[in-house]
Parts: structure tokens; C-alpha cells; sequence
């Protein structure tokens, strides 16, 4: 299988770009354990940014708690297909959902790169997006080139969809944002609105 | 099959602590519980394909001022272990009911590892755990542990015992 070419870091910054101008206000993002977190981060921190240093496979699933919670906004979950592939059951119960404000995207290098660069099942032969469709998800895309991350940008402020982009392995600067949890949680319910209990 | 109506008080609990999403694996001694989340309409019902999709679910609903609680079977809490740092690190509330089995009258020996290890584990994990023997006990220990959770933003289980639930009949 031949490997992706685009730039992690040139599509994590426009997904933020696409996150900060859609036109409901500023997308919530959620980003899965290992180098998504390191490209929503360098494209640039904001509160309504929530990045996983740890509970691989839950980012899907808490970027599905978070739409319910906040029915008016939108929800990106970025993360990588290692990560997703952990999680792979949550694709059936957001599916059984079936909810508006919601969008998974994968950065598929089909690697775990954190680990040594070991070849995940993407790049064995697993297909998240037909995954996805088989779950029942109504939208799925496939991007390999920057025109079509263009092209996905507006998409992503109003529909649900999940999208996997494959992105090349080359290792890429780690860029590390904030760690703490707590500050995280905090930070997102302030931008939110919501009340301290 | 006739359901113990302390299980309309424990939804009622819930109900009253502001619990607004119930994720859940099913579970018999749940059953009641989920079927009155989905047909109420100011509660979000969602069927987990594992039991740690419940814990992210409730930690997105944190994020955006929701209160959820997980409906699971004790086999399930082996399923949660590393997802149990997400509550934690992030100072968040986790509320979690679980049915026991492999405690009492069991017939299936597949199920007594984990139900024999499963306070163990959620102490081992840094979640607090209280434990519901008697029906007209459960909606008080419900209604106080979800305070708890809710209240103190800290990861709290409640085990229902195999013999509150009703050990399961198999008839050959």
C-alpha cells in the first residue's frame, strides 16, 4: 500500500482554521493520545481545544458526550487511526446515534508513530471509512490531497461526517501542549458557559 | 420476567441528581433502568459496544455541562481499568452502577474471576465504592453516592449484589 503524502502539520492547521471560522462560533475539538494532540497544538492553543495524553480509544466517545451536552455546537474529534482503531467500537454506538453536531477525522499515516513507527492494521489493509459506512455512518470520506482538505473544510461547520486523511509518516517536530487535565476540563466548560459546581 | 421496583427508584435517583446521558452495556438487573431512559425524552440513552466507551461519554458530557452516569455488569469493570484515568486526571465526576455476578448462587464459573475481582480493581483505580445488598436500601445508597460523585468530583461505583438482583435461572 503506498503512503500518504500530505503534511500533517499543514492539515491539522487547517482543520483550526476551519474550527475558528465556522460560522455557529468556535468548533470544540477533541484530540486523540499521541501526534494529533502535537498538530492541533502547534496550529495553535485555544480553550476550546481538549487534548488526551492518555485513555486511548476514548476520543470518539467523549467527542460524542460533548455533542449531546451541547446540542448547538459543533464537535470535531481529531485523532489517528492507532488511536481510532483502539476505540473502533465507539464508530457503531455514534452511529446508533446518528448525531448533527458531531465529525470524526482520522490522520491516517497507518503507523503508531509514537512507538517506532510499527505498521498499524490502516496500513495492513483496514479501511476506517468503510468501517464507518458499515456502522452505519451516512457520510464517509476519503482525502489523500490537499485540495480535498480544502474542499472538506466547510463541510466539516455543518455536516457530521467521518473523514480519514491520509497523511505521510514523516516524522514532523513533537510540539507539546498543555498536560494537565484538570486545566483542560476547566478551560473548555469556561469557553462554554458553564457554570462551576 | 418481573422486575424489583426499586429499579424505578433508582432512575429516579439519577433523575434527581441531574443525570442527563446513561451510557450502558446491558445487563438484566440494568433493564429497567435503560428502558426508562429511552423513552424519557430529556435523557440520552447509548448502547456501548464496551464498557470504557461510557466512561469517555461521560467525561465529554462534563466538558460541556452534563451530568451521565454508566450502567454496566461487574465483567465489564475489567473492560475500564486505563480509561479510568480520564475522570481522574481530569478532576471530573464518574458515576457508575454495577450489577454483581459471580458472588452469589452463580452458575456460570466464566463470570466468578472477575465479579470476585471487581472491588478490588475499582479501589485499585481510584474510584470509591459502595456496595447495595438489601431493595430497600438502593435508592438511599444511589441517591447519596451520585451526590457524592457529582458533588466532590471524584470517580464513585455503586455494586449491586448478585443476591439484591436475583441470581440468574437457566433452565436446561
Amino acid at each position: 500500500m503506498s503512503e500518504g503524502t500530505l503534511d500533517r502539520r499543514a492539515v491539522a492547521a487547517e482543520l483550526v482554521r476551519t474550527a475558528n471560522t465556522a460560522p455557529g462560533g468556535p468548533m470544540l475539538v477533541v484530540c486523540g493520545l499521541g501526534s494529533t494532540v502535537y498538530d492541533i497544538g502547534a496550529a495553535g492553543d485555544r480553550p476550546e481545544n481538549f487534548y488526551l495524553w492518555g485513555a486511548m480509544g476514548g476520543a470518539a466517545m467523549i467527542g460524542l458526550g460533548l455533542a449531546l451536552a451541547q446540542p448547538t455546537r459543533r464537535v470535531l474529534v481529531v485523532t489517528g487511526d492507532g488511536e481510532a482503531l483502539m476505540g473502533m467500537g465507539a464508530l457503531a454506538t455514534i452511529a446508533a446515534l446518528q448525531p448533527t453536531n458531531l465529525s470524526v477525522v482520522i490522520l491516517d499515516n497507518g503507523q503508531f508513530g509514537e512507538t517506532g513507527h510499527q505498521r498499524s492494521h490502516t496500513g495492513l489493509g483496514t479501511d476506517l471509512a468503510a468501517v464507518a459506512a458499515g456502522c452505519g455512518w451516512r457520510t464517509t470520506v476519503k482525502i489523500d490531497d490537499m485540495a480535498g482538505v480544502m474542499a472538506l473544510a466547510p463541510r466539516l461547520q455543518a455536516e457530521s461526517m467521518l473523514a480519514v486523511i491520509r497523511i505521510s509518516p514523516a516524522e514532523v517536530p513533537r510540539f507539546l501542549p498543555i498536560r494537565d487535565g484538570a486545566l483542560l476540563t476547566r478551560r473548555m466548560r469556561d469557553a462554554l458557559g458553564v457554570a462551576a459546581d | 420476567m418481573a422486575l424489583p421496583p426499586w429499579q424505578d427508584g433508582v432512575y429516579a435517583a439519577l433523575k434527581s441528581a441531574g443525570v442527563r446521558q446513561i451510557g450502558y452495556v446491558p445487563d438484566a438487573g440494568h433493564a429497567r433502568v435503560i428502558e426508562m431512559a429511552h423513552a424519557d425524552n430529556d435523557m440520552h440513552a447509548v448502547v456501548c459496544t464496551t464498557e470504557e466507551e461510557g466512561i469517555a461519554l461521560s467525561a465529554g458530557a462534563y466538558l460541556g455541562g452534563q451530568r451521565s452516569a454508566l450502567l454496566m455488569q461487574s465483567s465489564g469493570v475489567g473492560n475500564c481499568i486505563n480509561m479510568l484515568s480520564l475522570p481522574i486526571n481530569c478532576r471530573m465526576p464518574f458515576f457508575t452502577l454495577v450489577t454483581m455476578r459471580g458472588e452469589w448462587g452463580e452458575f456460570n464459573p466464566w463470570q466468578v474471576p472477575m465479579g470476585t475481582a471487581t472491588e478490588a480493581v475499582l479501589k485499585a483505580t481510584g474510584v470509591h465504592v459502595r456496595r447495595a445488598e438489601r431493595a430497600d436500601e438502593v435508592v438511599e445508597i444511589v441517591e447519596a453516592s451520585a451526590r457524592l460523585a457529582f458533588d466532590s468530583h471524584i470517580p464513585v461505583a455503586v455494586l449491586l449484589s448478585q443476591r439484591l438482583i436475583g441470581a440468574k435461572v437457566w433452565v436446561k
